[in-house]
């Protein structure tokens, strides 16, 4: 496939791998923010290419991992509503809430759908003028302007039997709780490629400038990750706090200007619950005073998110990138993808789980 | 499906111009006898001796018989490149082939749900029959059952078969040997992306077809070039890595493959890559993977080749290594597949 | 996270800027894609598609301009 096959070629993979060793001389933390690129990481064993002293930490950059629990719970208690059709994404569907999981709600008879798209979402509505079609609209930046497109179609088809339920949550604020955090070590961030796509990069310039951290917006394939971390080592081996865009192929950087448009239009910056991190103020989407009638919450005001329970999952620690997977004591013993304690475990983008997945210990001594 | 809230216990009086499976379709009696006579009979009549007994007498050809039942479930009913009745066929089918056997006989075991339309039961049956000719093999047998409306899933479909065992050495993971190689017999995960595009409305145009099919005559004929079969397993659910841990953990060895020489169709790989699951995880229901001694590992390639151009030599039984560990090596070096704990969903993020 | 896919848009339907369509093709599958995103797409692009959206036209200059990076970095050392 063009524009993908050429950024997994180990050859370019291993020449950048071999350059960054060539010009680190001393230990570096690097962050990236998102899941995506956890995964393709952990996966292609992008972290063993670097030489030692550079520690790669994985960021909350699953919007799957961070919806609050309360949140599913609501979902939950939607869609069991007679009369109800709930959609969601694939990503949602497993993830536990207080309790159980959307999946676990169809299992007892919740009219619950999992769509590819939002607009899937509002077809159904379309042809089902008698259920009230709800949709869980989760995710960063990437996909606010999905969600957004989906409210302009239902308003220009003047639906009366659409609704969201929504929990999107924006990068930029986390990456200011974390790097306002005194305890934090990172010194270089890989910027999440698909977010920027959409929002652009000048969010970043007064982080950049103000914590004197470099950040480079990258891609997800092998090569644009080692791409992207040889330009984060350079800045730092020569003392410059920049902001440099890898991934640029697919990033401007004003973004996508017709998508920023419709998110500003339906959507307004809100204080957010970030589960295992507590609230963040600005870090989160709300509906518009003009689209609130599509607000789930208001559809369905006897349902109301619960707050997070205490539990044994260390997910906020490592979202926040202060522990590992393997530093969990219940770390595939108690918590595994088929009984996860917490979203990082069941999520495909959280790190427990590609730990899980892809760094098995009986394989550490084959290798 | 929406149904009746109210369960009545008798069985109604039957609707004689109706269209649909009714109660009485399973009770024995003259609709039972109806349905056998204009949907069942005309479907498997070239092969069926005598439905109406209890059991049917088959001819032992060999020593030693394999035997295999399975049920189908799948959703949707009709699916791109085939139906469950299809799926029903060459999954057993395919189960005899995998023991190193010939298929000789099919039974078949529905159970339909009430409401349940007899234009779909007739095309399923339809379908069972072609597939059976297909194959070579007769369906001997049957037994039909209705349960009430919201009971069922449309319909249930059981089928047990019998072969032959033709295979001159016992086919199983007990003989797997370090050194094998291991060959698939053509790209993987058709069927999944397939049935999964269809139950969830994803929309792919073309739409993804099934690759459902027995691979009966591909397993003969390996046997009849003396082509040493030390263990066949065919890919369906859970997918070629599923299929290839199983028989690593049984036989206590340890694999190794090459991503880049496993074959996948160009709409497997880019449905898979939009929807963000591994196609090594999703299912076949047309495809076996084989592993042989490596010095006959070139021909079973030929032979299988010869079927199917995208088969291909994909792994090979380490010397050394965890029992029971499948590795992947990949650009950038390898990682143990495992079991999944679940069917993948898609994903967006 | 945020997992989009380059695809190449083959045509387009529609003019309602909200329910602009067009097939993309992915390998060997195809897909509509909503453009409302991308109003300057024409058959030809490849676009980045997340959720059903196309988010960006993917600009071919900066996709070389990215591979050719790797000549300033030198050979592979064999490490």
């Amino acid at each position: 496939m063009k524009h993908l096959d050429e950024y997994r070629d180990p050859a370019a993979a291993r020449r950048y791998a071999d350059a960054i060793a060539g010009i680190v001389t001393r230990p570096w933390t690097i962050m990236e923010i998102c899941g995506g690129q956890t995964h393709s990481i952990v996966r292609h064993g992008i972290d063993r290419l670097l030489p030692e002293g550079v520690t790669l930490l994985h960021g909350p950059g699953c919007p799957v991992c961070v919806t609050p629990p309360g949140m599913i719970d609501a979902a939950i208690a939607i869609a069991s509503r007679p009369g109800v059709i709930f959609c969601s994404f694939g990503d949602m569907l497993r993830v536990p809430g207080n309790e159980r999981s959307l999946l676990a709600a169809r299992a007892r008879g919740a009219d619950v759908r999992m769509v590819y798209s939002p607009l899937d979402a509002v077809t159904i509505a379309r042809d089902n003028p008698d259920s009230q079609v709800v949709f869980f609209a989760i995710g960063f930046e990437t996909t606010a302007p999905a969600t957004a497109m989906a409210i302009l179609q239902a308003e220009s088809q003047g639906l009366t039997n659409f609704s969201m339920l929504v929990s999107h949550v924006l990068v930029p604020p986390a990456m200011e709780a974390l790097l306002g955090d005194p305890a934090c070590g990172v010194q270089g961030f890989l910027a999440a490629g698909h977010v920027c796509t959409i929002a652009g990069y000048r969010d970043y310039e007064p982080l950049a400038r103000r914590y004197r951290i470099p950040i480079v917006v990258t891609g997800f394939e092998p090569v644009d990750l080692l791409q992207g971390l040889y330009m984060v080592i350079r800045q730092l081996e020569e003392g410059r706090c920049e902001v440099e865009n890898q991934y640029s192929r697919s990033v401007r950087p004003e973004g996508n200007p017709a998508a920023r448009v419709a998110v500003d239009r339906v959507f307004t910056v809100q204080a957010q619950d970030w589960r295992g991190m507590g609230r963040i103020e600005a870090s989160g989407l709300g509906l518009s005073e003009r689209y609130t009638c599509f607000d789930a919450r208001r559809r369905f005001p006897m349902v109301v998110p619960g707050p997070e329970r205490e539990s044994e999952c260390i997910g906020g620690e490592i979202l926040r990138g202060v522990r590992k997977p393997c530093d969990c004591p219940a770390f595939a013993r108690r918590c595994t993808p088929e009984r996860p304690l917490g979203a990082t475990m069941v999520s495909s983008e959280g790190a427990c789980a590609a730990y899980y997945r892809y760094r098995r210990p009986a394989l550490e001594s084959v290798t | 499906m929406t149904g009746d809230l109210g369960l009545s216990l008798n069985c109604p009086v039957p609707d004689p111009g109706g269209e649909c499976i009714e109660l009485a379709h399973g009770s024995g009696g003259l609709l039972t006898h109806r349905l056998i006579e204009d949907i069942f009979r005309p479907a498997f009549a070239e092969s069926l001796d005598d439905l109406t007994h209890d059991g049917a007498l088959i001819d032992s050809p060999t020593a030693q018989l394999a035997f295999t039942t399975d049920s189908y479930v799948v959703q949707p009913l009709f699916f791109p490149g085939g139906d469950i009745g299809s799926l029903a066929v060459n999954g057993t089918v395919n189960d005899l082939a995998m023991c190193g056997a010939r298929p000789v006989c099919l039974s078949a075991g529905f159970v339909i749900e009430e409401g349940f339309l007899i234009s779909d039961l007739r095309s399923i049956a339809g379908s069972m029959q072609s597939a059976a000719q297909a194959a070579g093999v007769r369906f001997v047998t049957g037994d039909t059952k209705v349960v009430e409306r919201g009971k069922g899933d449309g319909l249930y479909i059981n089928t047990s078969g019998i072969g032959a065992v033709v295979s001159p050495v016992p086919v199983s993971p007990r003989q797997v040997r370090p050194g094998d190689r291991i060959v698939v017999s053509g790209d993987i995960g058709r069927h999944g992306m397939a049935v999964m595009a269809a139950r969830e409305n994803l929309g792919f145009e073309p739409p993804i077809e099934s690759d459902c099919a027995p691979v009966a005559v591909q397993v003969l004929k390996l046997i009849e070039e003396g082509v040493p079969l030390h263990c066949l397993r065919d890919l369906t659910r859970g997918g070629l890595a599923t299929a290839l841990i199983e028989i690593a953990r049984t036989a206590g060895v340890a694999m190794q493959l090459e991503q880049q020489d496993i074959p996948v169709s160009p709409p497997v790989r880019g449905a898979c890559e939009i929807l963000g699951l591994d196609p090594l995880y999703v299912a076949s229901e047309g495809r076996f993977a084989a592993l042989v001694p490596s010095q006959a590992s070139d021909h079973a390639l030929a032979v299988l080749r010869a079927f199917d151009p995208s088969a291909a030599l994909i792994g090979v039984v380490q010397d050394e290594g965890a029992p029971g560990s499948v590795a992947l090596r990949t650009l950038g070096g390898r990682y143990a597949l495992d079991l999944l704990a679940c069917e993948q969903l898609p994903r967006i993020c | 996270m945020c997992l989009a896919v380059p695809g190449e848009l083959l045509e387009v339907k529609g003019d309602d800027p909200l329910t602009r369509e067009g097939r993309v093709v992915f390998a060997g599958v195809m897909r509509r894609v909503n453009l409302a995103y991308v109003p300057e797409a024409g058959p030809g692009d490849y676009v980045l598609v997340h959720a059903g959206l196309a988010i960006a036209v993917i600009d071919e200059a900066e996709a070389r301009r990215t591979l050719a990076l790797l000549d300033e970095i030198g050979p592979e050392t064999g490490r």
